[in-house]
Parts: structure tokens; C-alpha cells; sequence
């Protein structure tokens, strides 16, 4: 496929968005891959952590329909790993943000499994909660 | 010495930028001052190999240089020695105060036979040898050093500690018996032929008043226990790019055989992670290292010469090959000799049931890839040697954030420090390559003798005596 | 070590006040055997569960902040058990300190007081480690783990960030190995100690964390441990259940830090059910 990138998207509202929630310079990723490299989730993602950015960096937003950002655990290593410090479960998040705000919530409190209300650690479900709903 | 001052000039350090600058004044006429605190010369060059991107054999087209500084009339060669003290002298020279080391051995009646180190009971880990093999207490570096004279690390010295131990106090110094004790072993100066061992050796101190001064101190790699998530420092298997190139080397301690550090076996997966500490801002050095890219292709070749059944990985973020014949020596890495590269920087590696697994990423297929090795190799940050800006300061000249000396002007100047009578060369400014420093070299020795022929021109000129300055 | 510097305020937490009271059980008894005062914060709330990522929700951060002004009144260090709360209330306080208008914004909003950031945030584990030192933990031991091949767990959120947590070194930690050796035992190094169990995709991706659990599991069985000590339950949880469907022999129990230095205590009773095994064998 051919995208025509438009130089006004380089500076437009979705980067702008995501860098208002998340706090982050998109441009400071190289797409070195560290992140995707220790991430120990790509398993079940549809694109890697530095496949997430590159299209924002490039002011696209088709990354907002992506499962990778549902799939981050928040486990940090990105972050830990990342040489040049951008803080990755930051802009997961924002992009979490984003796509519940275009759309439904991924983590419905009445769909959660009833085995994990009664004897799982409620700070899980809170959590889920917290990241996927709207 | 006239009163336009002094025509000596100075190197510190002798690597191949040190030596390079002594043979280009030297060749000119004018006498050389070259100060190296290893026990002999060639700095890391003489640890290398094979070079890039020529594969020539380090040593054959190194040796011809340090065999003629070593024996050039026209250089005092001070190894094993560290400059101590700088003052201007009254001509806008310097006067500097040189410590050499006590060897222990005098080399006015060593021969170099090398008798002491073959039968020195006791090894110690080298650090030429970067942990890939030991040397002896009493040692040269290599075969070929020059001076071909060793020195002893009392530190490590049986017959020195426990000498001193008794003279202190801290044990007996007579037997059972009540007879005075001897010290512990002193092989070496038993079997020496000529009673070169001389165990009160002190440090020597002179004093050279020189008109010039080339600062060519080199480098260093960072430590690789910088880097915990790759088992630096404390994985066997896990070494950094000058530990592979004493595998490589044919004077090294597996006589050039690439066998694994912690068992000895041929390694049949080498992998090769570039940018291991350099562009890292967060935690390691932000800067590039340049000459990575580069000597990882050549080791990975030469990996590949050896071992034809062996499998050689390299993880990169980008392939930085803008010298001469670069590009076309990394392509012929990848075509020929099927280097298999990977566009991605390692996030960790551990061991498990005696592999080393690595856990990387190639952003080109949108794959994070686990790769088993058998050997690893970090292509380390080049940093600054520890012990430059204490010297460098001694001549006024400033080292950056990173610790890099800095240039009076680095874009037309580099090879001028701002102060007068003062230069640098080589990779004390910033890595780089081989033909780089040698340039550099060639630069700061010919700005020496400019300044030296001006100084002769002013002479004969003007009248001594009146107080006329060199430009 | 001064009597002055051995009271906390304590946050338990939800998880602690219920389904991981055992947690808070076996923790209140060694910091009692150590002598360490432990003061509830009064009238605590949930601290939120999720450290906000988000910038642009300053209200995200009541919850936490609560915490912390409650907290502040005592004038000690806080301290709490639950790694996920540690998380979120050491970075909490550490984003409020950096970002003025945010606590502006909450300390108008928030009526119990006001957050001046005051207040140290700590894990019961870096107390022990830098307020009673190793040297007094082996003292108090009573029965010394002797044989006891455990692998430390220290899992995601107590180390990273490094910078921020304060905790241990992120790529190298030591605590539990320190501990392990002042209790008798044996740490047993196993490559995956501070990878992620799955975390809250127990919730929403259970397929995912599932496979995470038994990694952590394996690798630290392929290592020789014979038991797992960690301190979240949320990795307790997911570590024990990634095991449910295994035979029983098979099974590496996981304990906390807490109920490891109960044992070694002879403190039995709160050591919990991995030690009761070992006691009858």
C-alpha cells in the first residue's frame, strides 16, 4: 500500500494527542527495537512496540485499532531498556486512552470472569478496569 | 636549546598515533621525547588481529614502525612511565617531570631472552589479554614488544610481598631455626643470566625540557559489567570486541583458535551486538562509536574463515560505513561470507543449559527473534582512557562532558588544543579508525614542525638574546 | 539504627486487608520480631491499583494522593507490602513532587488535608534491608532455612523504574537473595526473576498470562528451586494458578518474603501453608 503523508498530519492532532496524554516525545524513538525485543508479550501482538510508534511518528493513526496496546501488561521493561528514556507504557496508555474515547470499552466489569471475582486479587480487576474502560 | 626555545618535542602515549608522530618529527631532524605508561609500545593496534577493511596483520605492518622508533636515534622512548608535573619553561616550552615506574628488572642488562617469564610459577589475569588469558607476574606483553624488556607486578610478586611483609614486620624474618627467612620463590632472579633482577628498584624520576607537546592517549571500551543485562562481566562467554580479537590473534592465548572462554569449545553460533553501551543516552554514552560496525564485519568474517561450519549474527541499528572501501567490506561480510544481520538492539541475554540466549528484535521482518548462541560478543563503547583528562590537564587542555580532549577549534583545528605548543592526534578527541589517527598523527606532526621551523628561522634572524618569542 | 527511625505508618491495601490477608498477617508478625512499629493509616482508601499513566487526568490521582496526606500526619515513612501499592503510591509521590499544578488542583479538591509531599514511601522489604540490616535479621533466626533452594521473584513493579522505585537494582536485583542467605536458605538464580507474571491480563487476556506464570515457573524450576518467594499477590496468584492444573509433586509452592521470615522465625503459624508441607516432611 501507498500513503500520501500529509505534512500537516506530521504536526496534527493525533500526534498531538498522543503526546499531550503520555507526556512524550514521539521523535526521540530511533526504532532501535529494544522495547520490542524484551517485551514479553509479542507473542500475542499484532504489531511490536516500535511497530506502534512508527506510524504515529508519522502522524497515522491506524495504530489506534491495533490488540498490542491491550495486550501490555505495564510490565515496564520497555521503558527500563529503552536508550533513549521514552517512557513506552506512557504512550500505550495514551493510546488505550484514545481508542476508548473513539470507541467502546475493552474490559467490561460485568463480563469478568466470576471464578477471578471470588478468589483473585482484587487489585487485577481494579486495575483491568482502570486501563479498559471507558 | 636556544633562546627561541626548545626543538624537542613531546608524544604522550605511544599507540599508533604516539609512534606515528615520533617517526614523522624524528624522520625530521628533530629529537622526540615519547612517554607510554604500558610497559611497551603499540597500544591497542598491537592487540588487533587483523585490521579493517585491508585484513592485513596487525602486527606485520605495525611491528616495522615500533622496531624503528624503539631503536631511533633521534627518540628517547620512556615506558612504563607517566607524565607527572608540566611547567612552562622560559621559551614557551614545557619542563615535565617524567615518574618511571620500578620495574624491578634493569633493562641495561636484560637481553630479552625471556627466561624470567618462561619460568615464573605464577599467572595472573591479563589485561592485555582482556580476560581471555593470564600472563605471568614477571612479564612482556607479547613476543614482539618493544622494548622486548619485562617488568614485575609486585602486587602479584611472591618474593617482593613477602620481603616486605618481613622488613614491615607483618611476618617472621627469621626460621624456626633462628636463621634469617628467605622470601618466597624469586625464581627469576635465580635463572636470570645476566642478574638483571633488582629487587630495590625505585621509580625514576626525570626531568626533559621539550618545545612541543602531541597528546595521543587513545581510548578505552567500557567495562562490559556496565552492561548486567547482558551478563556483562559475569557471563564466561559473553566478551567484548578486543577480547575477540586476542581469540583471533595468532599471538594470543588460544593461538588464534575462537574457542569459548568457559569450556574451551568451538563456538558454533557467534553472535555480534553492536551499539552495546554507545547511543544510549539513558545509560550508557550518547555518542556513536564509529569503528564498530566496521571491526564487527571484519570478526565476524574471520569467525566465519575459521569456523566454515559456524553461524555468525550480527544485531544492529544502523551499519555506519562511510570510510574507504567500508560499505564494500561490510556487503561482502553479508553476501559472501553470509553474516547474518539483524536490525535491532538486544534487550537482554542470559545462560541456560550452557547456551546464551539472546533476546533481540529485527524491526525489518517485524520479528523479535530468540537466538541460542555459543559466544557472544559486545562491541563495547569506546570511552576515554580513565587517566587522559589528569594528563591533558597538566598541559591545560579541557576534556568535554563525555571526556573526549577537545579541539582549540574542531571543525578547522582539530588537531590543535587552543594552547600554544600544544596538539592532539588519535582517539583521545573521539573514536575512530586506524587511517584517522594515523592522519591526525601525520597533522600534529607536521604542526610541530612547523612551529619548530619557525623557531629555527627566528633564531637565525634575529640576534639572540633580545627576547624575540616563537610565533 | 535509632528507636526513633523504627515507626511507619503501614498501608495495607485492599489485597491485604482481604484476599491476601495472610500477606499482611505474616508481615505485621516479623516487623513485630524485628521491632518495627507499624501504625494503619487511619481511614486508608484503595490506592487506585494502576499508577496513572496518563497526563491529562489529574483526578486519576485522588486516590493515591489521599493516601499519601493521610500518611503525612504520622510524620513517619510509609510502608506497605503490596508491590502493586508501593508502585503506585511511590510514583504517585513522585509525579506529584515534579508536577506543581497537579497537587495545586488535588489539594483543592481533596478536603483532609494537603499533600506537601513530605512523606517517604517505602517497601517493608527495603526496610528491613536498610533500617534493621541483615546482621539483626540472622539474629532473630530461629530455625534457620537450612537446604532450602528458593527462587527469588521480585517480578515488574517493585524495581522498575529503577530511578523512581528506589527499590534495588532493576537488571541485578539483591534484597530477596540477601534475605534468602540471612534466613539459611539458598536463592537459586533462574534467568526470568524479573520478568512479568501477566499482571492484570488475569482479566483481560488470561490466554497471555497464563503463558507468562508458567514461564516465571519453569525457568525457575529448570533452575533447581524447590520453592518461589515473591512479594505482590498479584504474582502470587498468578504463579500458583498458572500451577492448579499440574500434579501436586509437581508443583513449586510460592510464598511471600514475609511468610519465609516467619519460618525462619519459628513463627509458624502465620508462615503459611508452603512451610506447614515442609514442617510434616
Amino acid at each position: 500500500m501507498r500513503v500520501v503523508l500529509d505534512p500537516l498530519a506530521l504536526h496534527g492532532a493525533f500526534i498531538r494527542e498522543i503526546e499531550a496524554i503520555s507526556e512524550q516525545n514521539l521523535l526521540a524513538c530511533n526504532q532501535c527495537g529494544r522495547c520490542s525485543a524484551g517485551c514479553p508479550l509479542v507473542e500475542e501482538m499484532d504489531l511490536l512496540p516500535n511497530q506502534i510508534i512508527r506510524p504515529a511518528q508519522l502522524g497515522l493513526d491506524t495504530v489506534v485499532d491495533s490488540t498490542s496496546p491491550w495486550l501490555c501488561a505495564a510490565c515496564l521493561m520497555c521503558e527500563a531498556r529503552c536508550p533513549k528514556g521514552v517512557d513506552l507504557p506512557r504512550i500505550m496508555d495514551a493510546l488505550r486512552q484514545i481508542a476508548l474515547r473513539r470507541g467502546e470499552s475493552r474490559v467490561v466489569a460485568g463480563d469478568v470472569d466470576p471464578a477471578l471475582l471470588a478468589g483473585a486479587p482484587q487489585m487485577a480487576i481494579v486495575g483491568a478496569l482502570r486501563r479498559g474502560e471507558k | 636549546m636556544s633562546a627561541a626555545g626548545s626543538t624537542t618535542a613531546l608524544v604522550v602515549g605511544a599507540g599508533i598515533g604516539g609512534i606515528t608522530a615520533a617517526l614523522d618529527i624524528a624522520n625530521s631532524g628533530f629529537p622526540v621525547v615519547l612517554v607510554e605508561r604500558e610497559p611497551s609500545i603499540g597500544g591497542h593496534m598491537a592487540q588487533l588481529s587483523e585490521t579493517f577493511p585491508t585484513l592485513d596483520c596487525s602486527q606485520c605492518i605495525m611491528t616495522p614502525r615500533t622496531v624503528e622508533v624503539g631503536h631511533h636515534d633521534l627518540v628517547r622512548l620512556h615506558t612504563y612511565s607517566e607524565i607527572e608535573s608540566v611547567r612552562r619553561s622560559d621559551s614557551g616550552g614545557f619542563v615535565v617531570g617524567i615518574r618511571r615506574r620500578a620495574a624491578y628488572v634493569d633493562w641495561d642488562k636484560c637481553t630479552g631472552c625471556g627466561v624470567c617469564q618462561e619460568k615464573c610459577p605464577f599467572k595472573v589475569e591479563s589485561a592485555f589479554e582482556r580476560g581471555i588469558g593470564p600472563r605471568k607476574v614477571i612479564y612482556t606483553l607479547s613476543p614482539q614488544a618493544v622494548p622486548n624488556k619485562p617488568v614485575l607486578d609486585a602486587e602479584h610478586c611472591r618474593y617482593l610481598q613477602s620481603k616486605w611483609d618481613m622488613q614491615a614486620g607483618r611476618i617472621p624474618s627469621v626460621d624456626k631455626q633462628g636463621q634469617p627467612a628467605s622470601p618466597k620463590c624469586g625464581a627469576c632472579a635465580k635463572l636470570c643470566p645476566t642478574g638483571a633482577l633488582n629487587w630495590d628498584q625505585q621509580d625514576t624520576l626525570v626531568e626533559e625540557e621539550v618545545g612541543a607537546v602531541i597528546l595521543a592517549t587513545g581510548y578505552d571500551l567500557l567495562p562490559a559489567s556496565r552492561l548486567p543485562e547482558y551478563g556483562g562481566g559475569e557471563l564466561k562467554d559473553v566478551v567484548d570486541g578486543l577480547a575477540f580479537e586476542r581469540l583471533l590473534a595468532a599471538s594470543g592465548p588460544t593461538a588464534g583458535k575462537v574457542l569459548r572462554p568457559s569450556d574451551g569449545a568451538v563456538p558454533k553460533h557467534v553472535v555480534f551486538v553492536q551499539c552495546s553501551g554507545s547511543r544510549d543516552p539513558e545509560r550508557g554514552v550518547p555518542y556513536c562509536s564509529k569503528i564498530c560496525c566496521l571491526y564487527v564485519a571484519k570478526q565476524a568474517m574471520l569467525y566465519k574463515h575459521r569456523v566454515p561450519d559456524g553461524e555468525a549474527s550480527v544485531f544492529y541499528i544502523d551499519v555506519r560505513a562511510g570510510g574507504k572501501g567500508y560499505e564494500e567490506f561490510v556487503t561482502r561480510a553479508q553476501e559472501e561470507h553470509h553474516v547474518r544481520y539483524l536490525r535491532g538492539k538486544v534487550s537482554r541475554i542470559y545462560s541456560q543449559d550452557g547456551r546464551l540466549i539472546v533476546k533481540g528484535v529485527d524491526t525489518l521482518s517485524h520479528r523479535a527473534v530468540e537466538v541460542q548462541a555459543d559466544l557472544v560478543v559486545l562491541a563495547t563503547a569506546i570511552v576515554p582512557r580513565v587517566s587522559t583528562p589528569a594528563v591533558a590537564g597538566l598541559f591545560g587542555v579541557a576534556a568535554d562532558g563525555n571526556g573526549f580532549l577537545v579541539s582549540g577549534d574542531e571543525e578547522m583545528a582539530p588537531v590543535e588544543s587552543g594552547a600554544e605548543g600544544v596538539f592532539l592526534a588519535g582517539a583521545a578527541l573521539g573514536p575512530k579508525d586506524i587511517p584517522e589517527t594515523v592522519a591526525q598523527a601525520s597533522g600534529a606532526a607536521a604542526k610541530v614542525l612547523s612551529l619548530f621551523l619557525r623557531r629555527r628561522m627566528l633564531e637565525t634572524t634575529a640576534p639572540a638574546g633580545e627576547g624575540m618569542r616563537a610565533a | 539504627m535509632t528507636e526513633a527511625g523504627r515507626a511507619y505508618s503501614y498501608f495495607p491495601g485492599c489485597t491485604l486487608a482481604t484476599t491476601a490477608v495472610d500477606y499482611d498477617v505474616s508481615g505485621r508478625a516479623v516487623a513485630a520480631a524485628l521491632g518495627l512499629e507499624l501504625n494503619e493509616v487511619p481511614d486508608w482508601n484503595c490506592c487506585g491499583a494502576a499508577f496513572p499513566l496518563s497526563a491529562d487526568n489529574v483526578m486519576s490521582f485522588i486516590a493515591p494522593a489521599r493516601v499519601l496526606i493521610a500518611a503525612e500526619r504520622s510524620g513517619h515513612d510509609l510502608a506497605t507490602l503490596c508491590a502493586v501499592c508501593f508502585h503506585v503510591l511511590k510514583r504517585s509521590d513522585a509525579y506529584l513532587r515534579t508536577h506543581s499544578e497537579a497537587a495545586e488542583r488535588l489539594n483543592a479538591f481533596i478536603t483532609e488535608g494537603d499533600y506537601t509531599g513530605r512523606t517517604r514511601v517505602r517497601h517493608l522489604l527495603g526496610v528491613v534491608r536498610d533500617d534493621v540490616g541483615w546482621e539483626a535479621v540472622k539474629q532473630r533466626v530461629a530455625a534457620p532455612l537450612t537446604g532450602l533452594a528458593a527462587a527469588p521473584y521480585y517480578g515488574c513493579l517493585l524495581l522498575r523504574p529503577q530511578e523512581e522505585m528506589e527499590f534495588d537494582q532493576a537488571e541485578r536485583p539483591r534484597v530477596l537473595q540477601d534475605l534468602l542467605r540471612a534466613l539459611g536458605a539458598t536463592p537459586v538464580e533462574f534467568p526470568r526473576q524479573a520478568e512479568c507474571c501477566g499482571s492484570t491480563l488475569v482479566v483481560s487476556a488470561p490466554g497471555a498470562n497464563r503463558r507468562l506464570s508458567t514461564a516465571v515457573v519453569d525457568s525457575a524450576r529448570l533452575a533447581g528451586a524447590a520453592m518461589i518467594v515473591t512479594a505482590c499477590p498479584l504474582c502470587k496468584y498468578n504463579l500458583d494458578q498458572a500451577q492448579a492444573g499440574r500434579p501436586s509433586p509437581e508443583q513449586l509452592p510460592v510464598a511471600y518474603f514475609t511468610q519465609v521470615m516467619a519460618a525462619a522465625f519459628g513463627l509458624l503459624e502465620v508462615a503459611g501453608p508452603a512451610f506447614a508441607v515442609e514442617a510434616s516432611t
